[in-house]
């Protein structure tokens, strides 16, 4: 086209027409696609996205439930909750954590150990929306770091009720003490469904009763409805719920008696456990040494955590719960009162005692405790002065599964069901648990030797502490067995409405009270002179019904002495007792070890008597009782 | 005195096209009460808005004294200083967030690529205007290099939604002054084969390694963006998610003026500029749509009408291009903010808040009136 043709004006104008109309007809077709696109989203869709949009606006903020308390028997209170100021940093928000916490180092003094706090809760939390670097803050520390507060975004001064536990480690294994919800405890309440209920709670109960009664103390969580922007920031409250605080937990544990039992132990390892016979109130609850469950409240730092871990006393057992020491002859009077049962013995057969107890075709004689024997010995007799030989020969007579059969109505070899979780069995041997328990065949066979071990408490006899109290409160109570609990009372914390834990009977043992009483009568004698514990009863106010203890902790060799003066202390015997008073009229019986405390006459029984004479005639001890580890009778 | 002032009134308002000129004002309103809402935090930005407004207000009416004549000439030397600046910008421009965008003349910062929304469809105008006797294919090459040199420079910086308008003008003028279909027609089907493509094959086309030849990462992410929103809520797909739930949020009638959530709480980002329509169909919903479409077609309509009407080829073509980016603008924006096309940083005409495409927008309207007002003229 290298001439231009002539071009007509007006088809020039009406072709720019005719191409302005397409142009105006795929504006119109444009903006009908606009208005489809609307009504698609505002008519069909409206729902969905005014959904969301609530969805966004909306935010349900948790609120913790204050945790219930734990008071004693009688209202003295053993567990509370007090406001604390916290430093807290909210490790979403902080790109830098070191940096943070070294420019905070600045403003306030942050411990080796809040660090080393801060980064084990870190691991063991890995979602957390807030970690405490310092707890505890002064006012003036408050102060402080609010002047410098723009300087740390993510980092709060947050007021916050700590668990606080006024007594220490009095009482420590019973009460337990909560922590902070780790990552194990979320997968167990996802397990139970539980989740929501802790929404907003940083603690749990990780032991004793803290952890047991965790879902009385805690309470329901309450929910706010909480307007918020885009940035999260709360706005304004457009509903809420309130959350109902835990529940208070009266425990059947008396401060005070508990308190002058820890002392009795001195410095003695071990456990005891008070129970009153006719309701299975726990009325004292010892393991020693105990720990202050303080230091757990706001994330235990690690060198405290591995001090009690490596500290050989073992602060962190509960031997009254799950330490299984051999009952030793503690075991005595039940084995007696089985024998009378069993027609075994009668209270009027007698042996002669020469200090030890042959088996046909068993070349080792069983020695009896004292060298020599204890002359003529009959069923009183036996409990009086411990009379081994009396009791291999009784254990001989009697098939261990009639043994098992009436041991463990006493409670032996079983959970007594306190109401603290982490129970132990204990071990009370029969022939189907030999037959599980080793593999060779000859091992597996139960012989009349492993029974005669067994009827003085040893070989594979094993008993909790908790185990020995409830066997003598079950005795002390002609055989009515009630379950061991520490919790009395669930009391509404708003309403004050209570909520009795009744004393639910076991099991009634059918026991002949003629000899029931033969028994008592027999543990009576223990304390009074002539018996191993007359020390320990000399010039009791009450009839002080008792049965002394020895474990051996290392096996004697054949024909070896056993010499305490030169054993290693941790190798020494530990010391046993189990007593109820007044005889007549049980109102509190005991279960207690000391750990290489030597014989039950020496240390255990007068850890008893203090605990007696305090429960029963309220004497306070003058000055801590002498406890005598080199005592020379069973 | 009456009589003077009425004088003085009529000399003011006799360029002034009357249609026009309140369709523009039911829309500033409509905007002014939008924008009330949206910057609630910042009612500085109200009298800010005003004072644009009437800075608008005074280029469009000199805009509309200026006789197309008068623009025809001026459209060769804007196009060059245009272009030169472009070239300057790639030479010794400013970065900004990644991008080659601004030049520094004194005290001012200015983007040069906003000269050529205006620039371009002059020059084609003009260049079509002087071909018009003699158009032959030769003359659609040209125009295709005038419209090419310079979006290929505002592409480069990168800028592409800029290039993208620029190229839109610039093709108004090439279709209006009468290119051949069959050159329309394939290239409209390719791109809409395309586009079929990348919807169809959305997780191959995003899949974040894959690699798209000659354009960056940021202008991939918000086309994936676009196509699934999902797969970044809390990044780049949050613009387009919370500005689609507050337009579907509002539903028939809206949450009322000044109740929307999803605005009062923060949740639409750039609410009072290139997210504003979201903040104005959340809170008037589907009514206040449909009435805000229904004036900007008035609108167009109006602008369709004078170029149809208009003398010379020249005012034709600009006039059908400026109708037509207004139209764009309004399209791209909606169609962003409800989710159909990419975030592109385009605003609502006469209602985001901003100085720049408002006189931008208004001297468009300006040159409307002055050809409408010119359009007799001519003839004679």
């Amino acid at each position: 086209m290298r001439y231009a043709e002539f071009r007509d004006p007006d088809s020039d104008l009406r072709r720019f027409q005719a191409r302005l109309g397409v142009a105006g007809a795929f504006v119109l077709a444009a903006f009908a696609l606009l208005l489809g696109r609307f009504a698609y989203l505002q008519l069909w869709q409206h729902d969905y996205y005014r959904t969301k949009a609530e969805d966004n606006r909306i935010s349900i903020v948790p609120i913790a439930p204050n945790r219930g308390l734990i008071l004693d028997r009688n209202g003295v209170v053993l567990a509370r909750n007090e406001s604390q100021y916290t430093l807290e940093i909210n490790p979403r928000q902080v790109t830098d954590l070191e940096d943070t916490i070294a420019e905070l180092g600045k403003v306030l003094e942050i411990l080796p150990r809040d660090r080393n706090r801060f980064r084990k809760l870190r691991q063991e939390i890995k979602g957390a929306e807030s970690l405490p670097i310092k707890t505890r803050l002064s006012d003036a520390e408050v102060a402080r770091f609010a002047a410098h507060a723009y300087r740390f975004p993510g980092v709060e001064i947050k007021a916050r009720l700590f668990r606080s536990y006024p007594y220490g480690a009095t009482a420590s294994h019973a009460l337990g003490y909560i922590g902070r919800i780790s990552d194990r405890d979320l997968e167990r309440l996802e397990g139970e469904g539980l989740t929501a209920n802790y929404k907003g709670s940083d603690f749990i109960g990780k032991n004793g009763v803290e952890a047991s009664y965790e879902r009385e103390l805690h309470g329901t969580t309450g929910t706010a409805q909480v307007e918020i922007d885009a940035g999260g920031r709360g706005i304004r409250t457009l509903a809420s719920t309130a959350p109902v605080a835990g529940n208070n937990l009266v425990l059947t544990l008396d401060i005070r008696l508990q308190e002058i039992a820890e002392q009795a132990f001195g410095g003695f390892r071990g456990a005891l456990v008070a129970i009153e016979p006719a309701t299975g109130d726990v009325l004292a609850f010892v393991s020693r040494p105990g720990f202050d469950p303080n230091l757990f409240v706001d994330g235990i730092d690690p060198q405290s955590w591995q001090a009690l871990n490596e500290d050989p006393d073992k602060p962190l057992t509960n031997r009254a719960l799950s330490g299984a020491y051999p009952p030793g002859s503690t075991v005595k009077p039940f084995m007696a009162l089985m024998a009378l049962q069993l027609g075994k013995r009668t209270p009027e057969q007698s042996i002669s005692d020469p200090g030890y107890f042959t088996l046909p075709g068993v070349a080792r004689p069983f020695r009896d405790w004292k060298a020599g024997g204890h002359g003529a010995v009959n069923l009183h007799r036996s409990i009086v002065v411990s009379c081994d030989t009396y009791y291999y020969g009784l254990a001989a007579d009697t098939d261990i599964d009639q043994q098992h059969a009436f041991l463990s109505q006493l409670g032996f070899g079983s959970p007594s069901g306190i109401d603290i979780d982490g129970e132990k069995s204990g071990l009370l041997p029969s022939r189907e648990w030999k037959r599980k328990r080793f593999k060779r065949p000859d091992e597996q066979k139960w012989y009349v030797g492993d029974s005669v071990s067994v009827g003085i408490g040893q070989g594979y006899f094993l008993a909790t502490p908790l185990q020995l109290a409830y066997a003598a409160a079950i005795l002390a109570n002609n055989g009515v067995a009630y379950r061991p609990h520490v919790v009395s009372r669930v009391v509404d914390a708003r309403t004050g409405a209570a909520r009795q834990i009744e004393p639910q009977p076991a099991r009634t043992v059918p026991l002949n009270p003629k000899w029931v009483n033969i028994v008592k009568a027999a543990m009576v004698d223990v304390t009074r002179p002539g018996g191993t514990a007359a020390r320990a009863g000399a010039g009791a106010l009450y009839t002080f019904a008792g049965k002394t203890g020895t474990a051996q902790v290392v096996a004697m060799k054949q024909g070896e002495k056993y010499d305490e003066k030169k054993v290693d202390e941790r190798h020494r015997d530990h010391a046993l007792f189990v007593a109820f008073a007044p005889a007549e009229n049980p109102k509190i019986a005991l279960g207690i070890l000391v750990e290489n405390g030597g014989h039950g006459s020496g240390t255990a029984a007068p850890i008893a008597r203090t605990v007696l004479d305090y429960y029963l005639l309220g004497k306070v001890p003058e000055r801590k009782p002498e406890l005598d580890a080199d005592a020379q009778d069973d | 005195m009456l009589q003077l002032a009425a004088r003085a009134w009529d000399r003011l308002t006799e360029s002034i096209d009357g249609t026009l000129m309140l369709l523009a004002v039911l829309i500033i309103a409509l905007g002014l009460f939008t924008l009330y809402s949206a910057a609630y935090e910042n009612p500085a930005r109200m009298q800010a808005q005003f004072v644009n407004i009437g800075v608008a207000l005074v280029a469009m009416w000199i805009a509309a004294q200026v006789p197309p004549q008068t623009l025809m000439r001026m459209a060769v030397p804007i196009y060059a200083v245009g272009l030169a600046l472009l070239v300057a910008v790639a030479l010794f421009g400013e970065v900004a967030n990644g991008a080659r965008r601004w030049l520094h003349v004194g005290v001012v910062r200015f983007q040069p690529s906003e000269i050529m929304k205006i620039a371009m469809p002059l020059m084609l105008a003009w260049y079509f205007q002087r071909r018009e006797a003699t158009l032959t294919a030769r003359d659609y090459l040209v125009a295709a290099l005038i419209l090419a040199v310079p979006a290929a420079l505002i592409a480069r910086q990168p800028d592409l939604g800029t290039a993208l308008l620029v190229l839109a003008a610039g093709f108004y003028v090439i279709f209006l002054a009468g290119l051949s279909w069959r050159l329309i027609v394939p290239v409209a089907a390719l791109g809409a084969v395309g586009l079929i493509a990348l919807i169809a094959f959305e997780t191959q086309i995003c899949h974040p390694d894959a690699v798209w030849p000659g354009i960056k990462a940021y202008q991939k992410a918000r086309v994936c963006t676009l196509l699934d929103p999902s797969t970044d809520p809390l990044g780049r797909g949050f613009h387009i998610i919370q500005a689609t739930i507050a337009v579907g949020s509002g539903g028939f009638t809206g949450k009322g003026w000044l109740q929307g959530t999803q605005t009062h709480l923060e949740f639409i980002p750039e609410r009072s500029t290139d997210f504003i329509f979201a903040v104005f169909s959340e809170e008037f919903g589907l009514a206040g749509n449909a009435v805000l479409l229904v004036l900007y077609v008035a609108l167009l309509a109006r602008g369709f009408v004078i170029a149809a009407g208009a003398p010379t080829f020249f005012a034709r073509l600009l006039a059908g291009a400026i109708t037509l980016i207004f139209f764009t603008y309004a399209f791209v924006n909606m169609g962003m903010v409800s989710g159909i096309l990419p975030v592109v940083g385009v605003p609502l005409p006469l209602v985001s808040y901003g100085g720049t495409a408002l006189v931008t927008l208004f001297l468009g309207l300006g040159i409307l009136m002055s050809i409408q007002k010119h359009r007799k003229l001519v003839q004679t």
